[in-house]
């Protein structure tokens, strides 16, 4: 168990060595990182491919160099320490079992190095085991064993030693897609019985959502936003975060403001008093409007706010019934009640409440009114 | 469908031809190496005959020094793979896991020593062991064979290297092994059918050798290929006992490809399929 603190982290590998095809040069591929997380806390770090959370996972492993900034772990400043001598477990996507060795010894290769003894061994892997119901692999090999397994053995041969801070790069994204929810919510299970500080990394925003305490969007080597879950959803700091958060991903229109309503080919949107004060004061004309699918709903052509479209695609999912539709310029998708009749080339009216619209800058993309305020949203300086 | 058939059995003739070819000196070597020098030296070729072991027994005679020329092959083509794994295991293992910028530079510049002729750099390699007293030395020989097939043998490791995901050695990295550990507990064994195979062709390369061992050596430090290159006198050729000698110094490297084939294509393919 540790604290994990990163000071203003940034790699560049144009310093140093390069490795080879990886990140751009001029640029850093990690830049200006700042994060503590709480003793025992599950941080998740997400973002599309080439964000930079691998890079920064494997700054905190030791198996990159950060090239500005200072990691700790528990205050001390590990930048220069090499990677086994951090005392950090990780999980590859590729789950890099050795494969000329069993299953126990697998787990117990780091117990051996570190010349403890036998019987401890023993008991320390039958205990992981045990944990992770591996108990009936231990005298298997790497290849005999189906994925979800292999999975469970890198998970074993991580806590057997017990290591202060636990790094987990995609370790679920091999698996086919039941597999991963049962995993998911067993890691979670994990972490909360081991309470150990733990990093995963995924590029599945799902995944970031339903298990990670605080979550870390990043974004060209940049934080985006460190926030809870329900933050991140509710309370977006700009619209690269609006807009990976959340399934549909949220709507967005370009929209001219005048007197607290915003408006455009096809639809009006009145505001309300989250964002009427800051975008009249700022005398904005220019913004865009975000809304959630799931925050629409059909409703009569007269209704203050509304949007109207021609109706593109129309996905059944029982649940719901997701339509895609034709408003001026813009595509808009609408998550309806699931026995709503809609077909194809209608045109629809919807609204959506005043207070789940989502403003942000024109130019700079940040949010405008709405913040956070049950917790302080660290929005990086973009 | 018959078409695909009718090529197949086309080329199956063709491989068989082909293959014939190839074995045909060796077996006309084995064939003559039975005969007596006047059967040996007809000009029409005899394929039946009533064989005779006297070349061989002639090849073996006390005076003869096979076992001393065969020492002195087997002595340098073994140590000069065990110092050329030795050298190639620590370079293949840098540039594979820990790559920069020079190491392509580095792999073509070392294969290009082959590109030179072995004669272009004879005179001032012969100066230099003569100049050292390695002439007709089996140290000598053998640092030789180990600079001939040091460049092979780092391309093969290295590429048997690459072949080992740099996550297996990361999780090495992190379960806190040192770099000798890494290499000793995880790398080495996951290789080990590729150095076995990189292992046997420097054996068999060293062993083949000849223009080296001709030129450098005289008596003392001399290989199986001057034990045959003797037979061609001044009187004349002895075909018969040149066959037996060339029979009896290709057979030691023949029977151990023989037992080692399967290693070998596996070695030698390793990687190809996942």
């Amino acid at each position: 168990m540790a604290i994990v603190e990163l000071k203003n982290v940034a790699k560049n590998y144009a310093q140093g060595l390069v490795a080879k095809g990886k990140g751009d040069k001029s640029s850093n591929a990690v830049d200006n990182f700042n994060l503590v997380t709480r003793d025992g806390e599950f941080v998740v770090l997400v973002g599309p491919s080439g964000c930079g959370k691998s890079t920064t996972m494997r700054m905190i492993a030791g198996l990159e160099r950060n090239t500005e900034g200072a990691i700790l772990i528990d205050g001390k400043d590990v930048s220069q320490v090499p990677p086994k001598e951090r005392d950090i477990a990780m999980v590859f996507q590729s789950y890099a079992l050795y494969p000329h060795m069993t299953v126990a010894e697998n787990m117990a290769f780091s117990l051996k190095l570190k010349k403890r003894p036998a019987a401890e061994i023993k008991t320390h892997v039958d205990e992981a085991a045990q944990t992770l119901g591996i108990q009936h692999l231990l005298d298997r090999k790497p290849r005999e064993l189906s994925g979800g397994q292999r999975q469970r053995v890198a998970l074993g041969r991580a806590i057997v030693r017990d290591p202060q801070v636990f790094l987990m790069d995609e370790p679920l994204s091999n698996l086919d897609a039941k597999l991963r929810v049962d995993m998911r919510a067993e890691i979670v299970k994990l972490h909360k019985r081991l309470n150990v500080t733990t990093f995963y990394v995924t590029h599945d925003q799902v995944e970031a959502m339903t298990m990670g305490e605080r979550i870390v969007v990043m974004k060209d080597g940049k934080i985006q936003q460190i926030d809870t879950p329900i933050n991140l959803y509710e309370f977006p700091a700009n619209r690269f975060v609006a807009g990976f958060i959340g399934n549909p991903s949220m709507n967005f229109l370009r929209a001219k403001h005048a007197d607290g309503v915003v408006s455009g080919d096809g639809y009006q949107l009145s505001l309300d008093g989250g964002h009427r004060p800051a975008v009249i004061s700022r005398k904005m004309v220019d913004v865009w409007v975000g809304i959630r699918p799931e925050h629409l709903r059909l409703s009569d052509a007269t209704a203050t706010n509304r949007i109207q479209g021609t109706v593109d695609v129309v996905e059944t999912l029982g649940a719901v019934t997701v339509v895609q539709l034709s408003v001026g310029e813009h595509s808009v998708t609408a998550q309806l009640p699931g026995h709503q009749k809609v077909e194809l080339g209608d045109t629809l009216t919807l609204s959506c409440d005043s207070d789940k619209l989502h403003l942000f800058d024109d130019e700079s993309e940040l949010a405008i009114g709405r913040e956070s305020t049950a917790q302080p949203s660290a929005a990086a300086e973009v | 469908m018959r078409s695909k058939r009718s090529t197949n059995a086309a080329m199956g003739v063709l491989a068989w031809i082909v293959a014939l070819l190839i074995f045909f000196p060796i077996l006309w070597l084995l064939l003559t190496s039975f005969k007596t020098e006047q059967q040996a030296f007809t000009v029409v070729p005899n394929f039946f005959f009533s064989p005779t072991l006297d070349s061989f027994k002639a090849a073996l005679a006390q005076g003869s020094g096979y076992w001393h020329y065969a020492w002195n092959s087997a002595l340098t083509a073994i140590v000069s793979t065990i110092i050329g794994l030795a050298l190639a295991v620590p370079a293949a293992y840098a540039m594979a896991f820990y790559p920069n910028k020079r190491t392509d530079f580095l792999l073509v510049w070392m294969v290009s020593t082959k590109f030179i002729p072995a004669v272009g750099v004879l005179i001032p390699i012969y100066l230099v062991y003569s100049a050292v007293g390695l002439l007709d030395n089996a140290l000598g020989l053998t640092l030789l064979f180990t600079a001939m097939n040091l460049p092979i043998i780092v391309w093969m490791v290295y590429s048997y290297f690459r072949d080992i995901p740099k996550d297996i050695v990361e999780a090495a990295d992190i379960d806190g092994a040192s770099i000798m550990q890494t290499l000793f507990k995880v790398v080495l064994p996951l290789a080990l059918p590729g150095l076995a195979s990189t292992g046997l062709l420097a054996l068999i390369l060293a062993w083949n050798e000849s223009f080296w061992s001709i030129t450098m050596t005289d008596h003392s430090a001399a290989t199986l290929a001057v034990y045959i290159a003797s037979f061609k006198s001044a009187e004349g050729l002895y075909w018969a006992k040149m066959s037996a000698a060339s029979v009896l110094a290709i057979a030691p490297i023949i029977v151990l490809g023989w037992f080692t084939q399967r290693q070998m294509v596996r070695g030698l393919t390793f990687g190809a399929v996942k």
